[in-house]
């Protein structure tokens, strides 16, 4: 208590919990702000399952489908570089699918894939979101001369085997995506469901 | 009393005019030294201007959605009475503005203009460059080109190499799950009305800032220290009319150069609109080589220059995090210096030397940014990246070490 008549302990207190009250009070009016720029629910409901007819790809050769805006490839390996897969392990940054979010638990194989002729991979760079081009050909590139055929992103440099799987010295840290994934019959093929008639 | 100082002093009784235009204007004394690098202040303050007037212009006839942007900006450009006038004023105004933006902040190395008392200036003009970056990225995506779209991928895709909350932010910044219209939406808003007000308000703390210490010259020299009986500095000049009638003679003959290459090269050879983006969006394809407008090339550079895997340090956040600090340490900037003298006209030569490698090697960094990054550009690139932070840390080292040149009491001449 001071002698000019002002209670300064009861100002100061009631200046901090009316500053408390009010700074709550602007946290709570920052959240229908902060919450808008979320995905909205039309956004969410967008994300809906493609099919693809895969019965046209050759062996070799690679489709892309859309899938919620991303693109997915399709390729049909050829048997020599399925077997080439297996070879590649020691120049791959992930050659064992340690990172288990990138691939669903049916895709964690040597291919990558439900049937290993038949790789569905997102064509989008897990650096920083560009579309891998696809250079199947074994032969030397600009970018490695001891190419076996795969991805490479023509942004920042990355290269991906024909399983999506990084190659070591690439600045993407994990391996390309496998979406979800499954077979509605021998030829079709629709992205974004795990499980047959689901 | 005449009639219009009648009505002045009604005004003035009620709203401090004539006080303010004396304060900033002509009772602002400004040093009579002030050579050809002064002008790049009031330039940037003429692009701001043009990019306001012919921003507003362009939202009138331009639509923020995903299928209706591109085809917005080539009705611009091919049907709206003068309308390419406009959005390449606008365009090439962005280039322009960087242009003078980086020559304004050259100067400030050049001269001291940044040490005390003038810190808080240069941190205002460190956010404004803040800012405009942010504002130039939001708005080279809306004409929802190539271009537009994968740069917007790339550099919203940096966000996600934070930990722990990356991924998240990535999708709370595009509002969905891949880049689409609601980010374009979002981006214009952004473009047209947030960022301008902020940058605008702190165009105005830069320059009140600046009016409250007085500015600097090329000499370095405080002119507040030797005043007139009326407390009017000795080496100063009334800001109006003496510089206002000289700065116009200098926007007269930028304009000349801004409008030559609007007229003649606005697309600035591929560097102010890159080519892609005259292709419209498409989130299937990303183009063969994307790069961003030149002006973010340096940090771009940066960006990439780190390439190695580190147990907790992906090459992703190391980038990410050099770029990060490459912005970050221009901020520090005021208490790296600690030379005694300000203007590098007083400071030895390594200082000298110094500066013109850096300012060279930014512009090396500059131009990689703009190119490939393989084989040789990638080696010059991180040693770009490597000079360009070397010449901040050994600053505080060199400023304080080396022998100065005693400064003038009053400005020479």
């Amino acid at each position: 208590m001071s002698n000019d008549g002002v209670n300064h302990g009861r100002r100061r207190f009631l200046i901090a919990t009316t500053s408390v009250g009010g700074g709550i009070g602007a946290v709570g009016v920052a959240v229908p702000f902060v919450k808008s720029w979320t995905p909205s629910e039309k956004a969410k409901a967008a994300g809906a399952p493609a099919k693809a007819d895969i019965s046209k790809i050759e062996p070799g050769a690679m489709i892309t489908v859309a899938w919620r805006g991303k693109p997915v490839y399709i390729v049909r390996r050829t048997d020599e570089s399925i077997a080439l897969l297996d070879s590649l392990n020691d120049r791959l940054k992930d050659p064992a699918n340690d990172n288990k979010d990138q691939q669903p638990a049916y895709a964690d194989n040597v291919a990558r894939s439900r049937k290993p002729e038949v790789a569905v991979i997102e064509g989008v760079c897990t650096h920083l979101g560009c579309a891998p081009k696809y250079h199947p050909e074994v032969k030397p590139e600009p970018f490695d001369t001891e190419w076996k055929g795969g991805f490479f992103c023509p942004c920042h440099g990355s290269r991906f085997d024909l399983a999506g799987r990084v190659f070591s010295g690439s600045p993407a840290a994990a391996n390309l995506k496998v979406p979800p994934h499954s077979y509605l019959d021998e030829n079709t093929l629709i992205i974004g469901v795990d499980e047959e008639n689901s | 009393m005449s009639k219009f100082q009648a009505f002045m002093d009604w005004v003035d009784h009620r709203l401090p005019v004539t006080v303010t235009f004396e304060k900033h204007m002509s009772k602002y004394y400004a040093p009579k030294n002030f050579n050809f690098w002064y002008f790049f202040g009031v330039f940037s303050m003429l692009m701001l201007a043009n990019q306001i007037l012919t921003g507003v212009w362009l939202t009138m006839s331009y639509t923020p959605t995903a299928e209706g942007a591109f085809a917005s900006v080539e009705y611009i450009m091919r049907d709206v009475q003068l309308g390419w006038l406009i959005r390449y004023m606008h365009s090439t105004g962005a280039s322009f503005f960087f242009i003078v933006v980086y020559m304004h902040m050259f100067r400030g190395l050049m001269y001291g203009s940044y040490q005390k008392p003038r810190e808080l200036i240069w941190i205002f003009g460190m956010f404004i460059y803040l800012m405009l970056m942010a504002e130039a990225f939001m708005g080279y995506v809306l004409p929802w080109g190539q271009m537009s779209y994968w740069g917007a991928q790339v550099i919203i895709s940096l966000f996600g190499a934070i930990p722990v909350i990356g991924g998240d932010l990535v999708e709370w910044i595009r509002g969905d799950f891949l880049i689409s219209g609601i980010t374009l939406n979002r981006f214009f808003a952004l473009h047209v009305i947030a960022l301008p007000l902020v940058i605008v308000a702190l165009v105005v703390l830069h320059i009140l800032a600046l009016h409250e210490v007085g500015s600097n010259n090329p000499d370095g020299i405080d002119i507040k220290k030797h005043k007139d009986e009326e407390g009017r500095p000795l080496d100063g000049v009334p800001f109006h009319p003496y510089y206002t009638v000289h700065d116009l003679v200098g926007i007269v003959v930028f304009l000349f150069v801004f409008c030559a290459v609007l007229f003649f090269a606005p697309e600035g050879g591929g560097y102010f609109l890159e080519k892609p983006n005259f292709e419209e969006a498409n989130g299937l394809k990303t183009p063969e080589h994307i790069a961003p407008v030149w002006y973010f090339g340096a940090f771009y550079t940066i960006l990439r220059a780190w390439t190695i895997d580190l147990p907790f340090l992906s090459s992703q956040l190391g980038g990410v995090i050099l770029m990060g600090a490459a912005i970050a340490i221009l901020f520090v900037l005021p208490w790296l210096d600690r030379s005694p003298v300000r203007s590098w006209r007083y400071k030895g030569w390594i200082t000298r030397i110094n500066l013109v490698i850096f300012s060279l090697f930014f512009i090396l960094l500059t131009w990689l940014g703009t190119q490939p990054a393989s084989g040789l550009y990638q080696i010059l690139g991180q040693v770009g990246t490597f000079v360009y932070f070397a010449w901040f840390i050994t600053l505080p080292i060199i400023s304080s070490k080396e022998k100065t040149k005693p400064v003038p009491e009053r400005v020479p001449g």
